[in-house]
C-alpha cells in the first residue's frame, strides 16, 4: 500500500534545521511519501542527502527529491517582495512543493520547469 | 646579535611568504551528478597542462568513490596564467542501490562493496564543498538538466557564495541539448565540452580565467 502524507509548512517552520530533516527523514523511513508545502534551505537538502547516505543498507536504498517552484511574478511590487524576504528568512520558504519518498517505492521523479511526474514501483 | 635579528627577519620573511603562498593556491571543485564526466574532465586538464591523468573512467556509475586532488596546475591563457589545485569529486547521488551494479556484471561482493565506498564517496564529497574557490558543475548535456541533486548542489554553491561554472558535457552526442542547461540555469554561464574528444576546452580555460579573475 502506498502512503502519502503532506505536511503543511506550518508543521516545520519552527523547528530547527536538524529537527525539519529528522521529521521528514523518519516519515521517508516509514515507507511514506512526503509532500511538504514549501521548501527546505539548499544547506538542508544536502544534509538530507549526506544523512540518507549514512543510512543506506540493505533495506534502505535512499531516497528520491524533487522540488517545484513557482517562479515569482515579475509585477510583483517592491514592498511585497521585501515582505516575502523576511518571511523566508525568519520561516523558511513556503512557497511551491517539495517530494521526498524512498527509493525503494519511487521509481523515478521525472521534472520539468513547470511540472512533476513521478513513478511508483509499486504494482 | 646582529646576524641574529638578521636571521630572525629572514626567517620571518620566509614563513609569511609561505603563508600567503599557501592561501593563494585557489582550490577548483568538480561537482556533478554521477556519470556525467568530471573525471574525464579532470583527465583532460590534467594531460593538458601537466602530462598526467587523474583518475580512472568508467561507464559503470560512481567510479570515483574518494575526493581526488592535483596539487599545483598551472594553466596559461594569453600572458596570463592562474596557479590551482584540482579537486575531482564522487557524484552526488540521493539513492546508491548495489543491485544497480550487478546490471554491469559485477560480482554482489564487489557490488555491495562498490556500493558502500560510494555513499562515504557522497558524503566526503558535501564536506569538500566548503573547501571550494570556484566550481565546475559538470553535468550530462543528453540527460534532463532539471534534476534535484543539479539543483541542490547549485543552490548550495549560491549559499556558500561560491562562483559556479556550468559544464554541459558530452557534446559529441546526438541527444545533447546546451540550450536545455541553459534554460534550467539561466543565472550561470554554460560552457558545452567534449571530454571525450577534447572538444572546446580553449573555450572552457578562457571561462575559468574569467571567473578566477
Amino acid at each position: 500500500m502506498l502512503t502519502l502524507q503532506f505536511i503543511p509548512h506550518t508543521e516545520i517552520e519552527r523547528l530547527t534545521s536538524e529537527q525539519r530533516i529528522k521529521k521528514l527523514f523518519d516519515l521517508v523511513r516509514e515507507k511514506k511519501i512526503v509532500l511538504l508545502q514549501g521548501r527546505l534551505k539548499p544547506d538542508e537538502e544536502i544534509q538530507l542527502i549526506q544523512k540518507t547516505m549514512e543510512k543506506i543498507g540493505r533495506k534502505f536504498k535512499g531516497i528520491e527529491l524533487c522540488t517545484i517552484y513557482p517562479n515569482s511574478p515579475k509585477e510583483e511590487l517592491l514592498i511585497q517582495k521585501l515582505k516575502n524576504l523576511v518571511t523566508r528568512f525568519l520561516l523558511g520558504d513556503s512557497g511551491g512543493i517539495t517530494i521526498i519518498g524512498p527509493a525503494t517505492i519511487i521509481k523515478e521523479i521525472k521534472r520539468d520547469p513547470d511540472k512533476i511526474q513521478l513513478f511508483t514501483k509499486v504494482k | 646579535m646582529i646576524t641574529t635579528i638578521k636571521g630572525f627577519f629572514e626567517n620571518f620573511n620566509s614563513f609569511m611568504l609561505n603563508f600567503f603562498k599557501k592561501k593563494k593556491q585557489l582550490r577548483i571543485g568538480l561537482y556533478g551528478p554521477p556519470n556525467s564526466g568530471k573525471t574525464s574532465i579532470a583527465n583532460k586538464i590534467c594531460v593538458d597542462w601537466i602530462g598526467e591523468e587523474m583518475g580512472k573512467v568508467s561507464a559503470i556509475a560512481h567510479e570515483t568513490r574518494e575526493v581526488k586532488e592535483k596539487q599545483s596546475i598551472r594553466i596559461d591563457h594569453g600572458r596570463k596564467h592562474l596557479l590551482f589545485n584540482l579537486v575531482d569529486t564522487p557524484g552526488i547521488a540521493t539513492r546508491i542501490d548495489y543491485e544497480d551494479f550487478l546490471k554491469h556484471n559485477l560480482k554482489e561482493q564487489e557490488a555491495k562493496k562498490r556500493a558502500k565506498e560510494a555513499t562515504k564517496g557522497v558524503i566526503e564529497a558535501i564536506k569538500w564543498l566548503d573547501n571550494m574557490d570556484c566550481v565546475l558543475v559538470v553535468l550530462d548535456s543528453t540527460e534532463n538538466p532539471y534534476s534535484q541533486v543539479n539543483i541542490t548542489i547549485i543552490g548550495n554553491l549560491a549559499a556558500r557564495e561560491i562562483p559556479v561554472l556550468v559544464i554541459a558535457n558530452k557534446i559529441d552526442l546526438k541527444k545533447s541539448s546546451i540550450k536545455k542547461v541553459e534554460s534550467a540555469f539561466p543565472q550561470y554561464k554554460v560552457i558545452g565540452v567534449s571530454a571525450l574528444k577534447g572538444k572546446n576546452f580553449n573555450e572552457l580555460y578562457g571561462e575559468i580565467f574569467r571567473l578566477m579573475k
